[in-house]
């Protein structure tokens, strides 16, 4: 296996609060590492600082064994890192194949190429099992869980290699959870996508994720393969911190 | 899948007949028609009033308000739709033509190259409106105020403000072609709705406009590059009021720096944009919309004026169509938005 992400020493901060202390991270070609930690540990820092949203004040990246410097989206997306957030960047006011193509859009000469992007939008998310009715409808209209799975399959549709998924299963049914697992357990078979994946169900880490980390006052204090671990243990160490913190005070 | 149950309630509420429901979905989706009803029982209504109002004529002076109005407003569209507002464009247009007068008749830069430079000036104008908005996060409406002051004591400084006349140079067939000949600002203004109508609906600038102002760190995570949209779309702006400018003035063969010294073209301009179905809080808006806009205001005004209602009740007008329409997009957009039509 080869490490398609290195996060050394990194460290954010905004103003007085200080977001990730010292993170060190490595993610493995076609994995999918599951990341779990307490609310305001840094998690969704960490995720816009490995998508090029934040700079970090310090520590490096190395995508593919090469040190980067993230200038923006944009830059980190030409390096195939992919974002699904939790505010899901979908555009209300735009129809859902405009929102798969949102910043990607085809085009014949200046205009766009509506009907290629219909035609496209349809078929792959038909092809990953994401039943919309009707791709030209507002975003607006759709269910939380629908535009979750349509800012997933948009991800999914760049061709990037490496995934970040910020809580992707929040706004979901069990139904609709369950899509998206099977979307990341499609993708992990492909072998050519590596996947971070931030979740609040144990379980769910348990069950597609091959390690899981945890983050705790932004930084990571936790490792282990999936296998060697258990809902248990990853409960307990939540809990123990909770238990620490009361008694601190 | 919930949005089959949503879809399949819908179809079981009780329904008006078809053909009632049929026309106002049409109203509902198709925006721009509700505001061309209104533009043709307008002028349905004027014509019974008055014999003159369809006459050649009478037309010609209809399409002539419109014409200015009109296009300020795609650029009042344009930067609506991204979330921001321009209070300075109306001052813009008065500036250009001067800056036409000063570069011919004091500099001797020929004709062609001058009107380079105000719509260069206009371009320059609407990055620093722009600049000062996305990067010193100063709210546009009072950014724009500010520079709608500047602009004006500048103008009105450098001219004195008196009037000045159309340079020599520029007499003949150039005045004709912008602003002079019976039609010409019209065709600008149309030729300008055809291609913002498609930069707005088909084109990539468009789709960010409207993800900007619908959803702004949405489409900054998404990688727009917003600030750059929204700068742009202040230039755009800027330069089709200096645009809606040179016409007047080579339409009434004067330079005025009251034309749009005061606030008449910026208010009517984002009048006309606001009855045509842009809303305010960004994210969607219609260039049409914007025409037929100011078609209904351009229209009123000379009805008014035909049928001898003082230019006084105007204002009542104006400002009740103002209200009405932004509470019906209000309303319609909920509609929309709830999926029922």
């Amino acid at each position: 296996m080869s490490t398609v992400l290195q996060v050394e020493h990194v460290a954010k901060r905004f103003g007085a609060l200080t977001a990730l202390r010292d993170v060190n991270l490595r993610l493995e070609k076609g994995e999918v590492l599951g990341l779990i930690g307490d609310n305001g540990a840094g998690k969704s820092t960490l995720i816009k600082t490995l998508c090029g949203f934040h700079r970090p004040d310090e520590g490096r990246l190395l995508v593919n064994g090469d040190e980067v410097v993230l200038h923006s989206v944009d830059h980190a997306r030409s390096l195939g890192i992919d974002t699904v957030y939790q505010g899901l960047a979908l555009i209300n006011e735009l129809s859902v194949y405009h929102n798969m193509f949102l910043n990607r859009e085809l085009r014949i000469g200046p205009l766009l190429n509506n009907r290629a992007m219909r035609r496209l939008a349809r078929e792959h998310l038909s092809s990953i099992g994401v039943n919309i009715p009707d791709v030209t409808a507002e975003v607006a209209k759709l269910s939380g869980g629908q535009r979750q799975a349509v800012a997933v399959a948009r991800a999914v549709f760049s061709d990037a290699k490496i995934l970040l998924l910020d809580e992707p299963l929040a706004a979901m049914g069990a139904k609709e959870g369950t899509l998206i697992l099977d979307l990341i357990r499609d993708l992990k078979d492909r072998g050519d996508v590596s996947v971070i994946i931030i979740a609040h169900n144990y379980a769910q880490v348990l069950d597609v994720c091959d390690r899981v980390n945890l983050l705790q006052h932004g930084a990571i204090t936790f490792d282990r393969p999936t296998a060697e671990t258990s809902l248990e243990e990853l409960t307990e160490l939540v809990v123990a911190e909770y238990r620490d913190r009361h008694r601190s005070r | 899948m919930t949005g089959n149950s949503l879809i399949q309630e819908t179809l079981q509420k009780p329904q008006a007949p078809p053909v009632l429901r049929r026309g106002a979905t049409v109203l509902v989706r198709w925006r721009e028609a509700s505001v061309l009803i209104v533009a043709i029982a307008m002028a349905v209504y004027f014509r019974a009033s008055a014999d003159a109002f369809l006459t050649h004529d009478n037309l010609r002076n209809i399409a002539q308000a419109t014409a200015p109005a009109a296009i300020v407003a795609v650029g009042i569209v344009l930067l609506l739709v991204s979330g921001e507002i321009d209070l300075s464009v109306g001052v813009v247009a008065a500036l250009a033509p001067f800056l036409v007068h000063y570069a011919v008749d004091l500099y001797g830069i020929p004709v062609l190259p001058a009107f380079l430079l105000a719509f260069a000036s206009a371009a320059v104008i609407g990055f620093c409106n722009g600049v000062i908005v996305t990067k010193l996060k100063v709210p546009s409406l009072v950014a724009t105020l500010g520079s709608f002051y500047l602009l004006l004591g500048i103008l009105l400084t450098t001219s004195h403000a008196y009037p000045a006349q159309i340079p020599e140079a520029a007499q003949g067939r150039i005045r004709l072609i912008f602003g002079a000949a019976d039609w010409s600002s019209l065709i600008w203004c149309l030729g300008v709705v055809a291609v913002f109508q498609v930069v707005l609906t088909r084109t990539r600038w468009g789709l960010h406009t409207i993800s900007v102002g619908g959803n702004l760190i949405g489409a900054t995570e998404a990688g727009i590059r917003v600030n750059r949209i929204k700068i742009g779309n202040f230039m755009l702006a800027s330069m089709l009021g200096a645009l809606a400018g040179l016409l007047e003035a080579f339409r009434i063969n004067s330079i005025d720096p009251n034309i749009g010294g005061g606030t008449a073209l910026t208010f009517t301009a984002i009048s006309a944009a606001v009855i045509g179905g842009t809303a305010l809080a960004g994210g969607s808006g219609t260039v049409i919309g914007a025409l037929l806009g100011a078609l209904i205001l351009a229209e009123l005004q000379n009805g008014f004026n035909l049928i001898g209602v003082s230019a006084n009740p105007f204002n009542i007008i104006l400002g009740a169509a103002i209200l009405l329409s932004m509470i019906a997009n209000q309303y319609l957009s909920r509609l929309r938005r709830s999926g029922g039509v």
